[in-house]
């Protein structure tokens, strides 16, 4: 049975219990006795029970039947002229399913031909048997749920716990879609920490991943340098430029700007932070670094490249001006009125005010804001990859090229290597080490902001 | 109600929040080292009209002030008038206790650093100290000024912001409903304050409190619905008011 007819199905029948709950609750009703619960109440009770257990069998069973077919297709005789194991396999087991499917055009294996109808056959038996449990299940949770229309039973206080439970596991789902992530890298950087002592990796000064040494491969596997060019990038020259406009744009924009003004530049100011990354990225490349390449041969260094670290590092402080200035919008704007109005009756002037006053009271939210900035920096991408070369060098020379943890990601993995070679899982080493510190970086900002948050309550 | 030489005159004042007219041509004076009460029911314009006093209200957008009024004789709306220096010499406590999160001793010396009257840390001690003991705090916080402000109880707070006022020497200060916002042991001893003030300084005090206004102050101003309605000595307000609407509302007929 085709999977979207069967989920039609079980909504009809969740429809009829619905309406046939309702038509019971609304008899006890009208027969004069008194409902805890409202009808439509009992009704979502009765569809609820008639609809959910049976989709989350659905759902369990189309994960556990592929390897239900499997298994009966490889105990059926047909199967005796599959190879023992290995890649062949595999393979003529995947032809066959595709052509089981119809999806196939031909097959590559003789032997597939002959398994496909083996497929098909194992396949469908096994879609009906889940369709009848389905539909059982349904149907079952109907009598089970409309057997408790009475009276007395409180529908209202069960429907409220089924809606409890689905915010639960909604959120449960981002949660645990986080930890996979982590656990995923973590695996990796396992496999990569067995080649690679963890110690070349997070303090070696050499990153140079085209040659990789067998006997050694953590002298060219050194992460330092990428590391430093991150740090030197998203956390020196893009707050250089992120820090003061953001600022400066949220002071003017909390204390100076008429309401109208307000209105129209706050969000003009926020679709920066919209603009996609690879925008960014041309402007990076296109504009901003040849100009900077320009003043860097005007400055006596002609053989400067237009791939700098101030070219990617300048167009990346725009770009999260506006993470800053909202933030420290925010927090000015959540400082009493009362704290300025007392500096104001003191005499102080409008700037005294801000200085003294506004921005110290509003200091924790406006670093909040900039960890949340520089964790945003540290992990962005695309500037970097179009804007910055691929050379790893400590610098401190903003001219010279330099290159980022995530440059480098990339480079990794876009590259012909082997899956499972040093050169390739080094990339998920750089991968963690970058998520547990922009992790960090957040922990410490949200702590900032809470800490900030019971000053004013 | 007029001296001979009064400290703040406002003449026909009004003032605007947009369309909406706040305070209708109020004309007072302002005695010198003397306690001044504006009372009125709610949203009589008294706060609005205070605050016109030092110009606190250039800080609404929406607010317009017409009429004249001057301090020493001199116009605080004139082109010439530098609202800074104003709002030095006539300083301002506000109904809710609003210490900067600083400690108490820059809170206090927050004035005194913004104004320059101090060239030396010494001078500025000297300074912190006084304010506090006039504001009868001294005792209750000598040992720990460098705690923050904000972590006093209420009425302590209330007492450092009028210590904050009195650092930079004010002529006058304007206190909005100083003590709406604190218990009744707290008040008395803000009004026990504004009685050893009252001489070095003109007090102006905005009040709901009636009692208040009769204990604290020599004069009373009576405002209803954005007028000044009657201006006289506190005893005369409350013992034989001219006005019907005053009558009413000291006898709690409305208010």
């Amino acid at each position: 049975m085709n999977p979207l007819a069967l989920l039609f199905l079980v909504l009809g029948l969740g429809l009829i219990a619905w309406l046939s709950a309702r038509a019971r609750a609304i008899a006890l009703d009208r027969g004069g006795a008194q409902l805890h619960s409202r009808p439509r109440q009992h009704a979502t009770y009765v569809a609820l029970w008639t609809v959910v257990p049976a989709l989350i069998f659905a759902a369990i069973w189309a994960a556990l039947s592929p390897s239900l077919v499997t298994a009966s297709v490889l105990a059926d005789p047909a199967a005796a002229v599959l190879p023992a194991g290995g890649f062949e396999r595999d393979s003529i087991l995947a032809e066959a399913r595709s052509l089981a499917l119809g999806r196939g055009y031909g097959a590559f294996y003789d032997e597939s031909e002959a398994l496909a109808p083996v497929f098909a056959q194992a396949q469908s038996f096994y879609r009906w048997i889940g369709a009848g449990i389905v539909v059982l299940l349904a149907v079952a949770g109907a009598a089970y749920a409309l057997s408790r229309i009475t009276p007395l039973f409180r529908a209202r206080a069960q429907v409220e716990r089924g809606v409890m439970l689905a915010l639960l596991v909604a959120s449960l789902i981002a949660i645990l879609t986080t930890l996979g992530i982590f656990l995923s890298l973590v695996f990796e950087s396992a496999r990569f920490f067995a080649i690679v002592p963890v110690t070349d990796f997070l303090f070696g000064t050499t990153w140079s991943p085209q040659v990789i040494s067998q006997r050694d491969p953590g002298a060219s596997l050194g992460a330092v340098p990428l590391f430093w060019g991150t740090f030197f990038i998203g956390a020196v020259i893009a707050m250089i430029v992120a820090i003061p406009l953001g600022l400066m744009s949220a002071v003017y924009l909390t204390q100076y700007a008429h309401p109208r003004v307000r209105r129209w530049v706050k969000p003009c100011l926020e679709i920066l932070a919209g603009v996609p990354t690879v925008v960014y990225g041309y402007f990076a490349a296109l504009t901003v670094g040849p100009a900077i390449r320009q003043i860097a041969v005007a400055l006596g260094m002609p053989y400067a490249s237009s791939e700098s670290a101030l070219s990617a590092g300048l167009v990346m402080g725009v770009m999260i001006i506006p993470f800053v200035s909202s933030m420290a919008d925010d927090s000015i704007a959540a400082v009493p009125t009362a704290m300025r109005d007392g500096s104001l009756a003191m005499g102080a002037t409008t700037n005294e005010t801000i200085r003294r006053v506004l921005l110290p009271a509003a200091l924790p939210g406006v670093v909040a804001g900039i960890l949340l900035a520089v964790s945003r920096a540290i992990g962005e991408t695309m500037i970097v990859v179009m804007a910055a070369s691929g050379a790893a060098t400590i610098t401190l020379n903003p001219f010279e090229s330099a290159t980022t943890v995530t440059k480098q990601i990339v480079d990794l993995l876009t590259g012909e290597a082997e899956f499972d070679s040093a050169k390739t899982l080094a990339a998920f080493a750089l991968g963690l080490t970058l998520f547990v510190i922009t992790f960090l970086l957040n922990i410490v900002a949200l702590r900032v902001v809470k800490r900030y948050r019971e000053a004013y309550e | 109600m007029t001296f001979a030489q009064p400290k703040m005159t406002a003449r026909d004042v009004s003032v605007f929040y947009g369309p909406k007219q706040a305070v209708k041509s109020v004309t007072i004076d302002v005695p010198t080292d003397e306690v001044t009460a504006f009372i009125g029911p709610s949203g009589c314009g008294k706060s609005t009209f205070l605050r016109t006093l030092n110009r606190m209200n250039d800080t609404i957008p929406a607010a317009r002030v017409e009429g004249q009024i001057a301090l020493d004789g001199e116009d605080i709306y004139s082109a010439g008038m530098d609202v800074v220096q104003l709002r030095a010499r006539v300083g301002m406590v506000f109904q809710k206790p609003n210490p900067f999160p600083k400690s108490i001793f820059e809170n206090v010396a927050y004035g005194p650093r913004i104004h320059g009257l101090a060239r030396h840390k010494s001078d500025l001690e000297a300074i912190v100290q006084r304010s506090l003991k006039r504001a009868g705090l001294w005792d209750e916080v000598k040992d720990r000024l460098s705690d923050s402000g904000t972590a006093l109880s209420g009425g302590q707070q209330q007492r450092l912001c009028i210590a904050r006022a009195i650092a930079v020497d004010p002529e006058v200060i304007l206190m909005d409903e100083p003590c709406s916002a604190l218990d009744p042991i707290a008040t008395a001893r803000i009004e026990e304050l504004i009685a050893e003030l009252r001489g070095n300084y003109a007090i102006v005090i905005v009040t709901h409190n009636m009692q208040q206004a009769a204990r604290v102050s020599q004069r009373t101003a009576f405002f209803h619905l954005g007028q000044l309605v009657e201006y006289d000595a506190t005893d005369t307000i409350f013992t034989a008011p001219k006005e019907a609407r005053t009558k009413d509302y000291i006898t709690g007929r409305y208010g």
